[in-house]
């Protein structure tokens, strides 16, 4: 692009830099509905449920998701051609895993008698791990994109394509820290 | 006594000497972006047009959204008036009595006081104020080639554009646009069954609100990133002239708090798409109990003003960093206090995210909770007084020329005076018991942040305009068009004080049937006279806007107000990358006007041995 000549002087890319700033921005939306849940559950007439299981099946592939793109990550810089493009492509199926666990957890939710409408409480949790998803749909976006230049162009370190990647990464990690959060804050503010 | 300031012969030639090299011009890509008409014009990835494009859009909005004013003040002044001459225009929201008096119809005039609400706050003084001055002085000043992504700069006026879009098709809808007010309270916005706004005009207005965040966000990324890592050699924080930490502030804000908006929003479609009860309780419609429960409207508010709050310091901030600079330039004597000026917009800025609850104290909110806010609320008014305190002592034994920007910003200044001086009333939890929900509010609001932003963009395009389009505007009109908005804008607000002390509400179609409403008729009808005088004389301001492009005098030099920040530094014709060569390195703060008996001295002129002995006998 072309403000990209400065580059030279940053300390961080520019890039980058927008990319923290929209991942703050994103915490706040969520911050934002963690916070009206808590006064919407002080006020009363709040159903109490156990989360299903898949949540926490769910919540292993996504980490394993982030350590495997991490992994990725290095490979690439070292130029080991076959782990970079094995690595990336496995994040890919552990992402798209996730989703799909995510969609059952909520058919679990359903089956168990909790549904969408209704009693606000379960309705948080929709609506919560449902904005997460949609997230989480973004950086598989991002991921196949890396998965089409990784299988397509020859595998060079530049560091154009260094930087790429890692905006990836950095995103998806993001996915898993707030993912985290929404757990735990499911699970201790019962 | 000779002066101690060495300036270089010849700028051009010192900046290539002395300037920063990017090597930006070694590769020929500045050209791609302006090859043709559709990437100059339309889709430009170039910040001063887009700058010229969110002006312009926000010009349109801004006649669409005052022209509604005037028709829901005709209601308000002459409700016995016939307006059937409206028709060809409003049509069936012309309701025709017997005798063929005509009449605007309740659900068009609550759509009307909605839709000027929303166009005002976002599309005017939000996208119109600081899209256009972020974008065209942000890269400017700071001494860069052009935002950190212009391709996501792009985006963000085409995400206004599309929300503008969406807007506008809401508005002939036949059953109307949304008309629950600009703040969009459940059950009115919930409940697609409860107005007929509230079908598929709130549909529409979500839709748009939702696009227009997006627009904030992209272009408020855009603005920080360039801010904090795109400044030029020696442009230190410190050195930053008071517009671009106003902006960059602005943009911090919309970033955190526009998110919040989204999720309030996020649950409202829930609750209208899906059935599900986060704002929803117990509600009967048409003597049928409707199956939510356990909703809380209350959740909505807080939601809500987390971000309302704040936005309306996102709409006056920028401002006030334009009428620093412009009253700075046009009193010849640096901004009074620069750093309590920047620990006040900083100060403003927190505060502005811990006081949402003053707009909900008579919501039903915990007495003991509003003292909290009552409390922080008050504090706000610490930080504003010290900017105006600043604003006026920098224009206190200065060299004042006076013309339309300096005017504008004079104007501001008195503007956030007064409607700030009502603020603290409001703030006063017990007094508002009173006030809430009346006119009071209207003039308080009004005068703070609708008048004083709209002096402070006005200020902003005749002291830029130059920058903008290589021509100046017409002072004569400039100074008729200060007068004319001064007075009227006076006339229009100040009388609502006293409605409102009255206890006059807001938002109601008719005062008729109220003895101690209906005896301000008279008031009613003079507060609508002079909106249509305050109308003419913007009238008079697009005149100038556009016919000054092409005719307006011309800029022959580069610096012709003899200021120090960088923008005067590049040519006169705006050119992609800003500076043919180099860019200009800074050693010096923006406000150096008057110093060791200098005129101006700007930015990127260095500190010379003498220079500094001298500053070092100054502090001494
Ligand atoms: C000294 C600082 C200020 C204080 C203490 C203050 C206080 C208040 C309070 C308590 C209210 C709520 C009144 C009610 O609804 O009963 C209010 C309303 C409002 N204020 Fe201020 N204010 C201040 C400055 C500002 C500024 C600088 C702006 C904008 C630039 C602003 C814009 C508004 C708006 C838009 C509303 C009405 C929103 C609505 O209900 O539609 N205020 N103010
Ligand atoms: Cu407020």
């Amino acid at each position: 692009m072309s403000t990209t000549g400065l580059l030279s002087r940053n300390k961080i890319h520019p890039l980058r830099l927008a990319l923290f700033i929209s991942c703050g921005s994103i915490l706040m939306m969520f911050g934002a509905l963690t916070s009206a849940y808590i006064v919407r559950q002080s006020a009363g007439n709040w159903l109490e449920f156990d989360l299903p299981n898949l949540f926490y099946v769910s919540t292993g592939v996504l980490l394993l998701s982030s350590v495997t793109l991490q992994a990725c990550y290095s490979a690439f810089g070292k130029g080991h051609v076959t782990l970079y493009r094995g690595l990336l492509a496995l994040t890919l199926i552990l992402g798209l895993s996730f989703v799909i666990l995510q969609f059952q957890a909520w058919e679990a939710m359903f089956d168990a008698g909790l549904p969408l409408k209704g009693n606000p409480s379960p309705s948080f949790v929709y609506v919560l791990s449902g904005l997460h998803a949609a997230h989480v749909l973004g950086g598989l976006v991002s991921l196949v994109v890396a998965v089409i230049h990784g299988f397509r162009l020859p595998v060079l370190a530049t560091p154009r394509r260094k930087l790429r990647l890692q905006l990836t990464l950095t995103y998806w990690h993001f996915m898993d820290f707030l993912w985290i959060y929404l757990l735990l804050f499911f699970v201790l503010q019962r | 006594m000779s002066s101690v300031i060495t300036r270089p012969q010849n700028e051009e030639t010192f900046i290539e000497e002395d300037g920063y090299d990017d090597h930006f011009h070694d590769h020929h890509h500045g050209d791609k972006y302006q090859s043709n008409f559709i990437t100059k014009y339309i889709f430009s990835m170039d910040h001063k047009m887009i700058a010229k494009q969110f002006l312009i859009t926000g010009m349109f909005w801004a006649v669409i959204g005052a022209a509604m004013s005037l028709v829901f003040r005709l209601q308000l002044g002459f409700p016995a008036g016939d307006i059937s001459w409206l028709e060809p225009f409003l049509g069936k929201w012309i309701t025709m009595s017997a005798d063929g008096v005509g009449s605007l119809s309740t659900e068009f005039y609550y759509a009307m006081v909605t839709m000027h609400g929303t166009i005002l706050v976002f599309f005017v003084l939000t996208a119109g104020l600081s899209g256009t001055f972020s974008n065209l002085l942000i890269p400017l000043q700071v001494g860069a080639r052009d935002m950190a992504s212009p391709l996501l700069n792009m985006l963000s006026y085409w995400f206004f554009f599309l929300a503008g879009a969406v807007m506008f098709a809401s508005l002939f809808l036949s059953t109307g646009p949304f008309s629950g007010g600009w703040t969009a309270y459940p059950p009115l916005s919930a409940l697609p069954q409860a107005s007929t706004g509230s079908g598929a005009g709130m549909t529409l207005w979500l839709v748009s609100l939702t696009l227009f965040v997006v627009s904030v966000l992209l272009g408020g990324i855009n603005y920080v990133t360039t801010v904090l890592n795109l400044r030029t050699k020696g442009m230190s924080m410190w050195r930053l002239p008071l517009t671009i930490w106003a902006f960059f502030v602005t943009a911090i804000i919309g970033i955190l708090s526009f998110p919040v908006l989204v999720s309030g929003f996020l649950l409202l479609m829930f609750d209208r798409g899906m059935g599900t009860s986060f704002y929803l309780s117990e509600i009967f419609i048409g003597g049928q109990a409707l199956d939510h429960v356990g909703g809380s409207a209350l959740l909505y508010q807080h939601l809500f003003w987390f971000l309302g709050h704040p936005e309306v310091y996102i709409i006056v901030l920028p401002a006030m960093g334009i009428v620093s600079e412009v009253l700075a330039v046009n009193a010849r004597k640096p901004i009074f206090g620069y750093k309590a000026m920047v620990f006040s917009i900083l100060a403003i800025a927190f505060l502005s995210f811990i006081v949402w609850a003053h707009h909900m104290f008579m919501s039903g909110v915990n007495p003991f909770i509003s003292n909290f806010f009552v409390v922080f609320t008050l504090i706000i008014a610490v930080p504003s007084a010290v900017k105006v305190f600043n604003w006026i002592s920098t224009l206190y034994r200065g060299s004042i020329r006076f013309n339309s920007a300096s005017l504008f910003a004079i104007g501001f200044v008195s503007m956030f005076i007064s409607g700030g001086l009502t603020g603290i009333w409001l703030g006063n939890s017990s007094i508002d018991i009173q006030l809430h929900d009346t006119y009071f509010v209207v003039a308080h609001f009004h005068i703070v942040m609708g008048v004083a932003a709209f002096f402070g963009m006005y200020s902003g395009v005749y002291h830029w305009y130059p920058k903008m389009y290589g021509r100046f505007m017409n002072e004569t009109l400039g100074q008729i068009h200060f007068w004319g908005t001064i007075i009227s804008a006076y006339a229009i607000f100040w009388p609502m004080h006293y409605l409102g002390m009255a206890g006059v509400p807001r938002r109601y179609y008719s005062f008729n049937n109220f003895d101690f409403t209906s005896q301000f008729g008279a008031m009613n009808a003079f507060i609508t006279i002079a909106a249509f005088v305050a109308f003419a004389f913007q009238v008079l301001l697009i005149i100038n806007f556009f016919y000054s492009m092409y005719k307006g005098k011309k800029m022959t030099t580069r610096n012709p107000y003899n200021a120090t920040t960088l923008e005067w530094t590049t040519p006169i014709e705006g050119i992609h990358g800003n500076w043919p060569g180099k860019i200009p390195s800074v050693h010096r703060w923006a406000y150096d006007y008057g110093k060791f008996g200098e005129d101006a001295i700007a930015q990127y002129v260095p500190v010379s041995e003498a220079e500094a002995i001298a500053d070092k006998e100054l502090v001494h």
